[in-house]
């Protein structure tokens, strides 16, 4: 093949990868408006409302952050466990589990602000890492599958939240499911004057998807971890350690949806509050699907993703329609942009 | 049931498989096919069975044109496959597998199946438990519940794929003697093999083909040279062998003892020393996998002591034994050993098994060219494994292997791979033994047993005897000791 | 306790577990064609809401068991003509589907939450209520429950006694063969997977007019992920999974004793509990510990394997015609 036809056939791939990725999210809009239509809800209303939601302010831009954050950490974990071909189903619990422990490292020492607050994200890494290891030797030691490992371990980390909440760190005197007691002042990450979102969890969660990616393109792991995901026989006759190889991607997978989970308890909410990971683990699988697999499209997936997510909050409020309009808009969208991908290559 | 072809055309992308064939069989005979792999013989009678459709061509059976869009339409007309590897549901019993698939009716009559099952087990002498399951059974018996099954549905066309492969010497007298029989009953019996002797034993025709033609047809009696030379294009001569000193021993068992679930082999001492090559024969799942995967550090021995280079090496992982120049290269190439969706450059950065941290891409695509001219492997640095032949495949695997290996265990090392292939690898293998590597190769080709090997050791009944010199060794007695016969004695 | 207790638990145990048991013959019969329809927790949350709102709107039982069913077999036609058609990835769409109708069923489901709607009536059977205990247990319940009871036999009938049963099992077991001996493979992959999708959709409208009575936010709480384990529990089989339904039940109602019983614990905590379960039970049946611990004699390996029984051969593959 020559230079020149390698270039015109990529251009070629680019347009028809442009259009076979516009038409279902099209579509997908379509659809979503004959549902509000269905209901008896204005659409073009429901649109505005959600626009308005998601950037009519500063703060609703900065509330938009609030979940980009999140969303970019998990999406950046699943595609370390995506690679070795395991479905970290887990993630949303590991959030919940790196807030609990966020929470204990905040709520236990009484420290400057430079010190506590990385002192809490290794916390939170941690109680991400360990619950994720937790699905990991489920499924390498005992083979249950990670589907069924991490779904069961979203809900117990889910309950013992609940737990926590309700009894050893409930609010003095009431016990309430709104949330622990706020945390001191040094546990707050700092925001943008006005804000809910600052500098730090931004640049922190852009760091590990550079880093992420590099090591997954660039480094012998990486191609070894791809190795596991498309032949796990192979990988392990080409000599790599695979039960290993797939506790570390879990682990590592926890650790940064454990940070995603401490970045909400001290970056959003100052404290612990039952539905601490917002469902943005799950969230972030879509993310992933959506992006097709390429890390650099992430950002901007989860940008649109999370404007979503906020600005069907609004929903309620003014116009008496569910918030769930996002996540109807959001799976719609994945569900046909994966069935497109499998039209297109059939019928290639 | 007579059957005629004519000019069958089939092409699979850019191979003609089948080009311009004519073949007439007769009812009541047995009719030989021979071929190469990749001759061109199982697409033919894919295509006779209704699995695949021909491109262009006539089948005429006893005189009325037919075409089958799919195998049930077949075997209603008549002609049913047993295929190689039998076609048939090893987690049921043989009662319900013998009734899948049977068009009587809603409810599974399994009173009129036993009766019918019974009925062929008396006449061709077969004894199946009906509530066995068909995994407990031995190729041999696969192939029984297959013929009897065929005959249930009223099959008067039977095609056997390479029925000897798997199954013991006693197992291939019986299926002859079935066979005979079969066509004396009337029945059109046609026998692919790739077989010389087979084919010599028992068919009164054959059809040879080669490259997807149809090279000549002889009659009984026929010489094997006759049949070598159409399936060739010309005799083949054996080389002589380059004598190789054997040097330090490489591999020491001592009172090995290996099993899985269904199999236990006990007490193997054996000594390899390097340069040399062993052969394992024996009949498929007798065991030659476990020892390959017990020498290798991927199953570990019941009992016994394994050394590799002296050490003792029980219970380490395998990595260590790649680490100390033993490797292990498995039958199936794109299920254990080859990663799919992965390209070669790749492929060759995995094997080398460096400790750098960060890829070396453009060196490492240099280098990858440089092994694929080396062993001239039909692709680019970033063709994905999946692409490409199964001849293309295998020495991809043996571009895999590292240099200065001390110990290379091989299973079916030129399975399914055709002539040219099959002598390039054993010439790569070889050429490594001149440098020193000992290997061991399971096959289940006595002939490549046979020329390669300096020693066999036979793996029959759930014993492995001692090693046999292959210079005193006949085909004969090989024969005979796979099929059980004097193991006892050379314990 | 007395025995009115007892036969009063086991009949809200056969009755409350009727949900779970359409779920689970419904995955099993789609399973065990060889097509894994992961989104079964989001079905039965779209079929609980879509039944309820029917039966609110309509005040028509039928038609609202019958909408419930058109949505599961809706759902499952897009896990079967994604899997089995375009050879996606089967765990890809199931999940993605998961979450979707989860969602829908949260945003059309929107003005039936908390309202008070129609219920399956109560419907003894008369004579055979009177048999002494069995009676109680089997035939004081409603048509729903009856229904459970027949599927699990007709599903397990059609299975082991019927001839296209047979096939089914070829289908799943491998493809190849199955084709070689008159099956359309995928043809009959899409029909039981529509079916078992409809049989959940039935599960789901039961759950919503019969054991937890009408509508709210994700009202069937995870039910759909027990069912999908309470499938590989059963080793594909419809009675020894009807069978893991019914212990599932047994320990709910074990559970809700213990909750009186431990005060001080919230009840969202007790909610996590069947999950944990979950776990312990795939752990159970999954163990190479326990796998080596029976492969002693040929006796107990043939006792544990029919005990924890095989996935299908061919679950979760694609077949194509040569």
């Amino acid at each position: 093949m020559t230079e020149d036809t390698i270039t015109s056939r990529n251009r070629a791939n680019i347009v028809g990868d442009f259009l076979w990725t516009i038409g279902p999210i099209l579509l997908a809009l379509l659809l979503t408006t004959l549902a509000l239509i269905a209901i008896g809800a204005d659409p073009a209303k429901a649109y505005a409302t959600m626009w308005n939601g998601a950037f009519g302010s500063a703060e609703k831009l900065s509330s938009v952050m609030d979940a980009w954050v999140p969303l970019v950490f998990c999406s950046v974990g699943l595609f370390i466990t995506f690679t070795a071909g395991l479905w970290n189903i887990g993630i949303e619990g590991q959030m919940v589990m790196g807030a609990i422990f966020a929470t204990w490292v905040a709520r236990t020492f009484d420290l400057p602000a430079e010190i506590l607050l990385p002192l809490i994200f290794v916390g939170g890494a941690l109680g991400g890492a360990l619950w994720a290891l937790f699905a990991g030797a489920l499924k390498v030691y005992g083979r249950v599958h990670e589907i069924f490992g991490g779904l069961g371990l979203n809900f117990v980390a889910m309950g013992v939240a609940l737990y926590l909440i309700i009894g050893p760190w409930k609010r003095a005197g009431i016990a309430s499911t709104s949330g622990t007691e706020p945390f001191r002042p040094a546990a707050w990450l700092p925001n943008f004057p006005g804000m809910s979102v600052g500098p730090i969890e931004i640049i922190l969660a852009i760091i590990a998807l550079i880093l992420v990616y590099l090591a997954l393109r660039g480094t012998l792991w990486g191609l070894q971890l791809k190795a596991i995901g498309k032949n796990i026989r192979s990988a392990f006759w080409l000599g790599i350690p695979t039960s290993r190889y797939m506790l570390g991607a879990f682990a590592l997978c926890g650790t940064f949806a454990g940070l995603a989970g401490a970045e909400q308890a001290v970056g959003v909410w100052a404290r612990l509050i039952p539905s601490i990971s917002g469902g943005y683990g799950y969230l972030s699988i879509l993310v992933v699907l959506l992006s097709g697999f390429r890390a650099p499209l992430v950002p901007l997936v989860a940008f649109f993703f999370a404007a979503v997510t906020k600005g069907s909050i609004a929903l309620p409020l003014d116009l008496q329609i569910d918030s769930a309009l996002g996540g109807v808009l959001q799976g719609m969208i994945v569900l046909l942009f994966v069935l497109s991908q499998g039209v297109r290559s059939k019928f290639r | 049931m007579r059957l005629e072809l004519k000019h069958i055309h089939k092409h699979f992308g850019a191979v003609h498989a089948n080009d311009d064939i004519c073949l007439t069989i007769e009812s009541g005979t047995i009719h030989g096919l021979l071929g190469e792999n990749g001759a061109g013989k199982s697409t033919l009678m894919k295509i006779l069975s209704g699995f695949i459709r021909r491109d262009a061509g006539e089948i005429l059976l006893d005189g009325g044109a037919v075409a089958f869009k799919n195998p049930a339409e077949a075997i209603r007309a008549g002609v049913g496959m047993l295929h190689q590897d039998p076609l048939d549901f090893p987690p049921l019993t043989v009662l319900d597998d013998f009734l899948l698939g049977r068009e009587d009716g809603f409810i599974q009559k399994r009173a009129r199946a036993l009766a019918d099952l019974e009925k062929f087990s008396r006449q061709f002498g077969f004894d199946l438990a009906p509530d066995a399951l068909v995994s407990a059974l031995t190729v041999g018996e696969r192939q029984q519940l297959e013929i009897m099954r065929l005959l249930s549905l009223g099959a008067k066309i039977l095609i056997f794929d390479e029925p000897t492969t798997g199954i013991s010497l006693p197992q291939k007298i019986k299926l002859f003697e079935t066979l005979r029989l079969l066509a004396q009953q009337g029945m059109t019996i046609i026998f692919v093999t790739h077989k010389l002797q087979d084919a010599e034993d028992l068919c009164g025709k054959v059809t040879v083909l080669r490259l997807g033609k149809v090279t000549g047809e002889v009659t009984c009696p026929f010489t094997a040279d006759q049949l070598v030379r159409l399936m060739f294009g010309q005799s083949l001569e054996t080389r002589a062998r380059a004598t190789v000193a054997l040097g330090e021993p490489v591999l020491e068992l001592r009172d090995v003892c290996v099993a899985d679930y269904r199999l236990r082999l006990p007490e193997i001492n054996l000594q390899v020393r390097s340069g040399e090559v062993i052969g394992l024969a024996g009949i498929e799942g007798s065991g030659q996998r476990l020892f390959l995967r017990a020498c290798a550090g991927l199953d570990q021995p019941v009992t016994g002591e394994i050394q590799l280079g002296g050490a003792r090496m029980n219970r380490r992982p395998y990595r260590e034994f790649l680490e100390r120049g033993a490797v292990y290269l498995p039958a199936g190439r794109l299920e254990e050993g080859l990663v799919p969706g992965l390209n070669l450059t790749e492929h060759f950065i995995l094997a080398k098994r460096s400790t750098e941290f960060f890829v070396n891409w453009p060196a490492a695509q240099t280098c990858a060219q440089t092994r694929i001219q080396e062993y001239s492997i039909r692709g680019v640095p970033t063709s994905r494994v999946e692409a490409l032949s199964g001849g293309n495949q295998q020495r991809a695997l043996l571009a895999l292997l590292q240099p200065g290996l001390k110990l290379i265990l091989l299973e079916h090392p030129t399975r399914g791979l055709d002539i040219e292939s099959t002598m390039w690898v054993w010439s790569q293998l070889l050429e490594r033994r001149t440098r020193g590597t000992a290997i061991l190769f399971a096959s289940a080709d006595l002939d490549e047993i046979l020329e390669y090997s300096d020693r066999i050791l036979v793996f029959s009944g759930g014993r492995v005897a001692r090693a046999l010199n292959a210079k005193e060794t006949s085909a004969h007695q090989l024969g005979e000791l796979i099929a059980g016969k004097g193991m006892e004695i050379r314990d | 306790m007395d025995t009115t207790f007892i036969i009063l638990t086991f009949a809200s145990v056969l009755a409350e577990s009727a949900p779970l048991v359409f779920a689970v013959i419904g995955e099993t019969l789609s399973e065990k064609s060889g097509v894994t329809n992961l989104s079964l927790d989001g079905t039965i949350l779209l079929s609980a809401m879509v039944g309820f709102a029917v039966a609110f709107t309509t005040d028509n039982l039928y038609l609202a068991f019958f909408a419930a069913m058109i949505v599961g077999a809706l759902v499952a036609s897009i896990v079967a003509f994604s899997s089995i058609i375009l050879k996606l990835d089967q765990i890809a769409v199931g999940f993605i589907l998961t979450l979707l109708c989860g969602d829908l069923s949260t945003f059309f489901g929107n003005p039936y939450v908390r309202k008070p709607g129609p219920a399956v009536p109560h419907l003894a059977i008369p004579g055979l209520v009177e048999i002494p205990v069995l009676g109680k247990i089997f035939f004081d319940q409603n048509v729903v429950v009856y229904l459970s009871v027949l599927l699990i036999f007709a599903a397990w009938w059609w299975m082991y006694k019927t001839q296209p049963g047979l096939k089914l099992q070829g289908i799943g077991e491998r493809p190849a063969a199955a084709f070689a001996r008159g099956a359309n493979v995928n043809a009959q992959r899409f029909l039981y997977t529509l079916i078992g999708g409809a049989l959940v959709g039935f599960g789901g409208a039961t759950y919503s007019l019969f054991v937890k009575l009408g509508w709210s936010y994700h009202h069937t709480f995870g039910i759909g992920w027990i069912a999908l384990a309470i499938v590989i529990f059963g080793g594909w089989h419809p009675i020894r999974g009807a069978i893991g339904a019914y212990i599932f039940g047994g320990l709910q109602s074990v559970s809700s004793f213990a909750q009186s019983a431990f005060a001080n614990v919230p009840t969202q905590v007790f909610q996590t509990a069947p999950f944990a379960l979950m776990i312990l039970a795939l752990l159970f049946v999954s163990n190479e510990a326990l796998d080596r611990f029976f492969s002693g004699s040929p006796w107990s390996r043939r006792v544990w394997q029919s005990l924890r029984g095989t996935p299908p051969g061919a679950l979760g593959t694609t077949f194509e015609q040569e």
